[in-house]
């Protein structure tokens, strides 16, 4: 009985020594830049946190197999730890203490959602450790004085900004009425803000503002409105769940509406769900393969694409796009600010103004990237039913015309 | 808004009617499990999910997912026995709170597993049914929703005429009434057990694969369903199946008309205060009467 409770507590004891000794990685270990980020690869963000992590890794492997980062002449190689967040924010915070504390890890990439960024944000300013994120839109996100935080992407209310701004232009400069329906996250209320912003500098009037339930899979109240209000620019943001059954439930119910914008079609692969249903819906995205942006690692759009599908066998959505390019900015800034020390990263990230296939990158003072202009796609179809998403706004990138007004239902 | 556009009106009531019809189904499973059981089943709209997701793969393999009405409720048949097997068989005769632990578990257990199974993705099945017009085509009805709603009724009345005349069906309400007294006139109480657990499992997958045609399906979407069948339950009471088709489509009608007037960010949170002032206007009831829920 001694015996057994002896070399139980031995065994633990090992236990406990194994686990704490066996992870205590520097932040440059020979010529390692080891970095880290908690990103969910399960729960219900898991199929764009694995976009996103598909995003970082090919990053890596590219830089690491031309050449790698030269830091004071010795040339170094990207590592990430990741951690499963299980896309929950209060386990996302543990991740980045424990990366940061235990791990010793000093540079951090970001998560995915605007949700996570933001619990994480928090642990990574108090440190001090310079953290990239490629998936935290929200506005609030970049309000709040941090230091240490680089979003290589457009902020949340500048998604459906050139909607509503093409849509006056096309009525002749004159004001347009929305109808909008937004879910309750934080992502969706700042696209929200963005409209209203958009609205008062336009003189276009809301005539509908509703909001959605976070369980929401059926929106046919709002659409009875547009039916019988008849707005000129339907605007829908709700995540994939929202982009699914608008589009549904327009079709359905044979709405008709001039204008019709999302957020979130390709991450909802609208054509693929809903083929010819899903036509002449416009999209925002940060990024689009066919604009023509250019880089030394990745090249383009297209040549990004074409390798990221010979990669992981489907075409990349913007999530991954960003992610890739959120490397891009560190080794950039890593070269410049020839150091490992964090203030200079920190420096060296806030004076970044580079080109990368995925867009110009220009950080403003609260962290967001103010060098890139989101894209309107619209789903085109043939007629043999095969859709595809076509750039139509701004004019500088678009690959297409824009088709106004929609068709009507009964002429389609 | 409701007053300004009077077909507004008829429009909310026929969804709310449609949408009731097939929250009924759900509830009336919930209700017999409930009766004969004694079990109050978290998991039911996780189940409904699962079955949707059946109608979903059928589809995605070009099959048209309608046939998920009748292949859905067998594999989850077989879901709900195995089921009953390994958990709920340990639960079914402790007090109400065991077995509410023990859904709610398997509830969480079933949304991870879809999660890890299926991906966390919103998905969904075209039927390719048209739509049709009412009034001018002032009031439009998916033709989806009119399956749903015919399918549901269909499955009920089936369901009804198998209580009522066939042998495992009179066990089940044998049981129902008084498990004890069953035992001892031979009744094997665990089969129906297993049984009632099952055809409740096979609801729910007709369920799914008619929401999954409809609205949207996703890992964790199951909650909702599993409330709204509670409220219905609680108001309807046991064992009345008329009852559960009515306040399903109350429900329906209520959740509608909350979503045109309150706005549709209080339509879930109007469910919710409608459960309360239910229960509490229950409770008063049974306080006066001093009787037991049947």
């Amino acid at each position: 009985m001694k015996i057994n409770k002896i070399i139980l507590s031995f065994i633990s004891a090992l236990a406990i020594l194994l686990s704490t000794s066996v992870t205590s990685f520097a932040k440059v270990v020979g010529d390692k830049i080891i970095l880290g980020s908690a990103i969910s690869l399960t729960g219900k963000y898991s199929s764009n946190g694995v976009h996103t992590q598909n995003g970082y890794n090919m990053a890596v492997d590219r830089i690491n197999s031309m050449g790698g980062v030269k830091v004071g002449g010795k040339t170094y190689k990207f590592e990430i730890i990741y951690y499963d967040d299980e896309s929950n924010p209060k386990r996302a915070a543990q991740l980045a203490e424990r990366l940061i504390s235990q791990d010793g890890v000093e540079f951090m990439l970001g998560p995915y959602s605007s949700g996570l960024t933001k619990a994480i944000a928090p642990v990574t300013e108090k440190y001090g450790v310079p953290m990239v994120e490629a998936n935290g839109a929200s506005r609030s996100l970049f309000t709040k004085g941090y230091k240490y935080l680089f979003a290589v992407l457009a902020p949340a209310n500048l998604y459906l900004d050139v909607a509503i701004r093409t849509a006056v232009e096309l009525n002749g400069g004159k004001g347009v009425r929305i109808a909008q329906a937004f879910e309750q996250d934080a992502f969706s209320q700042d696209v929200r803000l963005g409209i209203l912003d958009a609205a008062k500098e336009t003189g276009s009037e809301i005539i509908i503002d509703d909001k959605l339930p976070k369980e929401l899979n059926d929106m046919a109240a709002t659409l009875v409105k547009v039916k019988q209000m008849k707005p000129d620019v339907l605007v829908v943001s709700g995540h994939t769940k929202g982009a699914l059954t608008a589009i549904r439930q327009i079709a359905e119910m044979k709405v008709d509406v001039p204008m019709l914008a999302m957020t979130h079609c390709d991450a909802a692969k609208l054509s693929k769900q809903h083929g010819k249903n899903s036509q002449y819906a416009l999209c925002a995205s940060q990024w689009h393969k066919t604009l023509t942006y250019k880089d030394d690692f990745f090249k383009d759009g297209m040549t990004y694409a074409a390798d990221f599908t010979k990669e992981f066998g489907y075409d990349p959505p913007y999530q991954a796009a960003e992610s890739s390019a959120a490397l891009l900015v560190f080794k950039d800034a890593f070269e410049r600010a020839n150091s490992f020390d964090q203030k200079k990263v920190r420096d060296a990230l806030a004076a970044t103004n580079m080109q990368t296939f995925y867009g110009n990158i220009k950080f403003a003072p609260g962290g967001q990237n103010v060098d890139k202009p989101m894209v309107l796609f619209q789903v085109m179809c043939d007629s043999a039913g095969k859709c595809e998403n076509k750039v139509v706004a701004p004019l500088k990138w678009a690959s297409a015309k824009l088709i106004h007004p929609v068709p009507k239902w009964s002429e389609r | 808004m409701v007053f300004q556009y009077p077909m507004i009106s008829v429009q909310a009531c026929l969804d709310g009617v449609l949408l009731g019809i097939l929250f009924a189904l759900i509830a009336y499973g919930m209700a017999l499990q409930w009766g004969v059981m004694n079990i109050i089943n978290i998991a039911q709209g996780d189940l409904v999910i699962l079955g949707g997701y059946i109608a979903y793969f059928m589809y995605l393999y070009g099959i048209h997912p309608a046939w998920g009405v009748i292949i859905a409720p067998i594999i989850m048949y077989f879901v709900g026995v195995g089921l009953y097997k390994l958990v709920i068989n340990k639960v079914v005769d402790r007090d109400l709170f065991i077995s509410i632990l023990a859904t709610f578990g398997i509830s969480i257990l079933f949304m991870q597993l879809m999660n890890f199974a299926f991906g966390a993705d919103v998905v969904l099945a075209n039927s390719g049914y048209g739509t049709t017009f009412l009034f001018d085509s002032a009031v439009v009805l998916p033709n989806s929703k009119i399956f749903s709603a015919f399918i549901s009724i269909l499955f009920a009345i089936c369901l009804v005429i198998y209580m009522k005349k066939s042998k495992l069906g009179r066990a089940i309400r044998a049981t129902a009434q008084n498990a004890r007294a069953a035992k001892i006139l031979g009744v094997d109480t665990e089969k129906v057990y297993a049984a009632t657990f099952g055809i409740n499992a096979a609801l729910c997958g007709v369920a799914g694969a008619l929401i999954s045609i409809t609205f949207t399906i996703h890992p964790y979407m199951g909650l909702p369903y599993t409330i709204r069948s509670f409220m219905i339950v609680i108001v309807a009471g046991l064992g009345n199946l008329p009852g559960v088709a009515l306040s399903g489509m109350g429900l329906g009608v209520f959740e509608e008309f909350a979503d045109y007037i309150l706005g549709t960010e209080f339509r879930i949170g109007a469910v919710f205060l409608l459960l309360v002032l239910i229960l509490v206007y229950r409770r008063f009831k049974l306080s006066r009467k001093r009787e037991y829920l049947k």
